[in-house]
């Protein structure tokens, strides 16, 4: 998708506050669904080769957004690289991983449900899981609507990194800028002109391909 | 896995079979080395057999040493970047960057205790180049002739789909028979969905013996994969549930039945799994 489809997509700058809070109902819908004491969803971020919290809810809401782990380590970086779920309980049995895990987020889960974001082909990131109440032995129904889960909240990560590639070519130093600007400084009459111009150019440049 | 890497392949001995026709003379060249009985039984195909003599690959995140549920792993190695960034095959003393390998291996070793088992590390190599890893592993699990490779893993990326396909077909006839976790999500991903691989999704139910064969694939088989304790870091076990586990179930049961049967072909071996599979006849 090109940069402008994108902002065409996003609609409007502010979209971006939007689908953040659509991304946060996700995984507060996912955590009443589960009876779960935390829900989170991970964003890649492939430059970086990180995954980031981008929403939590729960347990760590409010202090884990933003935080950053390699891409390709621990149960998030396995489900995110082999694009399979995977569910685990008993995790404090897991020394290792628990005393890490207590020492980046303060938080230790003892049970996780860890499904990657697919859309399309893409890998988005990881929605998890933590904590269902402990009698709930697993079954497949679960895995299943986990599976149904993560497809939402993988179209609404989607949007929001639209939105996101849409502010950033609307502003600063992006390809767009300088026709966000443009329309920003026109008074409200000329920019019925300046549209005008615009569909003129469109018509003509339709014509001669 | 590099262009090279698929070179070398090509440049493989030529077989010595006739490949495209069968002169009279040649018949008794391809006699086929083990014929199965009239009813194949869960006895006939691994009574006895503990996997003894049967190489098992584990396809993942590394295996934890001396971890106690997974015993003596035999070689170790990672595919990972090296200075000019080309993906090489090393030794790994890394062990498991995740815990998954080294359940699956345990899932392997509790059914197959004498298997001989070999770890290839595809994690820790960069997210971006998780894809061009797992091929490259795979690419030299098959190289190595690994009779069983669990593949707990799949890819999503379309670009990867024809290499993986002929990398799953040229596996299926050098006798290394790929055992690949499906999706229980509704993506597409693969290689679980080609029909040269033994693709495995999960059951219900609590025995590691039964498994179903699928007449309505693309997942052929069903392996116990809800629930389960699984080896897991630190030398500890984890409850866990995927089909990640319910693959190295069908991959244990393969290398019974190799163990056994070392001659069976991957179209042979899929058969004795369908004709002892619980809801088929050979089933106790």
């Amino acid at each position: 998708m090109s940069d402008l489809e994108a902002a065409v997509a996003a609609g409007v700058l502010g979209a971006d506050e939007a689908h953040r809070a659509l991304l946060q109902a996700t995984v507060e819908v996912a955590r009443a669904i589960f009876g779960a004491k935390a829900a989170s969803v991970f964003l890649l971020d492939e430059e970086a080769d990180e995954l980031v919290f981008e929403a939590v809810s729960g347990e760590g809401e409010g202090e884990l957004i933003g935080m950053r782990f390699p891409a390709d380590t621990g149960i998030a970086g396995w489900v995110l690289t082999t694009r399979q779920p995977l569910i685990v309980d008993d995790l404090s049995a897991d020394t290792r991983w628990s005393r890490s895990q207590a020492e980046s987020t303060g938080y230790v889960p003892k049970s996780m449900m860890s499904v990657p974001l697919l859309v399309e082909e893409r890998a988005l990131g990881v929605l998890q899981v933590l904590d269902r109440p402990p009698e709930s032995r697993v079954k497949l129904r679960e895995i299943d609507l986990l599976g149904l889960f993560a497809n939402q909240a993988a179209i609404a990560l989607d949007l929001l990194q639209r939105a996101r590639r849409a502010r950033a070519a609307l502003a600063g130093e992006g390809r767009l800028a300088p026709l966000a600007r443009v329309a920003g400084r026109l008074e409200e009459d000329e920019r019925d002109t300046a549209l005008e111009l615009l569909q003129a150019l469109d018509r003509l440049l339709a014509e001669t391909s | 896995m590099s262009d090279a890497a698929i070179e070398l392949h090509e440049h493989e001995e030529e077989e010595d079979l006739p490949a495209w026709s069968l002169p009279a003379e040649a018949v008794d060249r391809i006699r086929v080395p083990v014929t199965l009985p009239d009813q194949v039984t869960r006895e006939w195909a691994w009574g006895g057999s503990t996997g003894a003599g049967v190489r098992v690959c584990i396809l993942d995140s590394g295996i934890e040493l001396d971890h106690p549920l997974v015993g003596h792993v035999d070689h170790s190695v990672a595919v990972l970047r090296d200075e000019e960034g080309e993906l090489q095959v090393v030794e790994d003393g890394e062990g498991d960057l995740c815990g998954h390998g080294t359940a699956c291996a345990g899932v392997v070793r509790a059914l197959a205790p004498d298997v001989e088992l070999t770890s290839v590390r595809v994690l820790g190599a960069g997210y971006k180049g998780g894809g061009e890893t797992m091929l490259h592993g795979l690419a030299w699990a098959i190289e190595q002739g690994f009779p069983v490779v669990n593949m707990s893993l799949s890819t999503t990326r379309t670009k990867y789909v024809e290499r993986l396909h002929e990398l799953a077909d040229r596996a299926y006839f050098k006798r290394v028979l790929l055992v690949a976790s499906a999706h229980n999500m509704p993506v597409e991903s693969f290689p679980w969905r080609f029909a040269s691989v033994i693709s495995v999704g999960s059951h219900e139910e609590t025995d590691g013996l039964t498994f179903y064969y699928n007449p309505t694939p693309p997942v052929e088989f069903f392996g116990r994969g809800l629930d389960l304790d699984v080896a897991w870091l630190g030398g500890g076990t984890l409850r866990c549930t995927g089909n990640s586990f319910a693959t190295p179930h069908i991959a244990g049961i393969c290398a019974l039945i190799l163990g056994k049967h070392p001659d069976l072909t991957p179209f042979q071996l899929k058969s004795v799994l369908y004709q002892t599979a619980s809801n088929a006849k050979g089933a106790p």
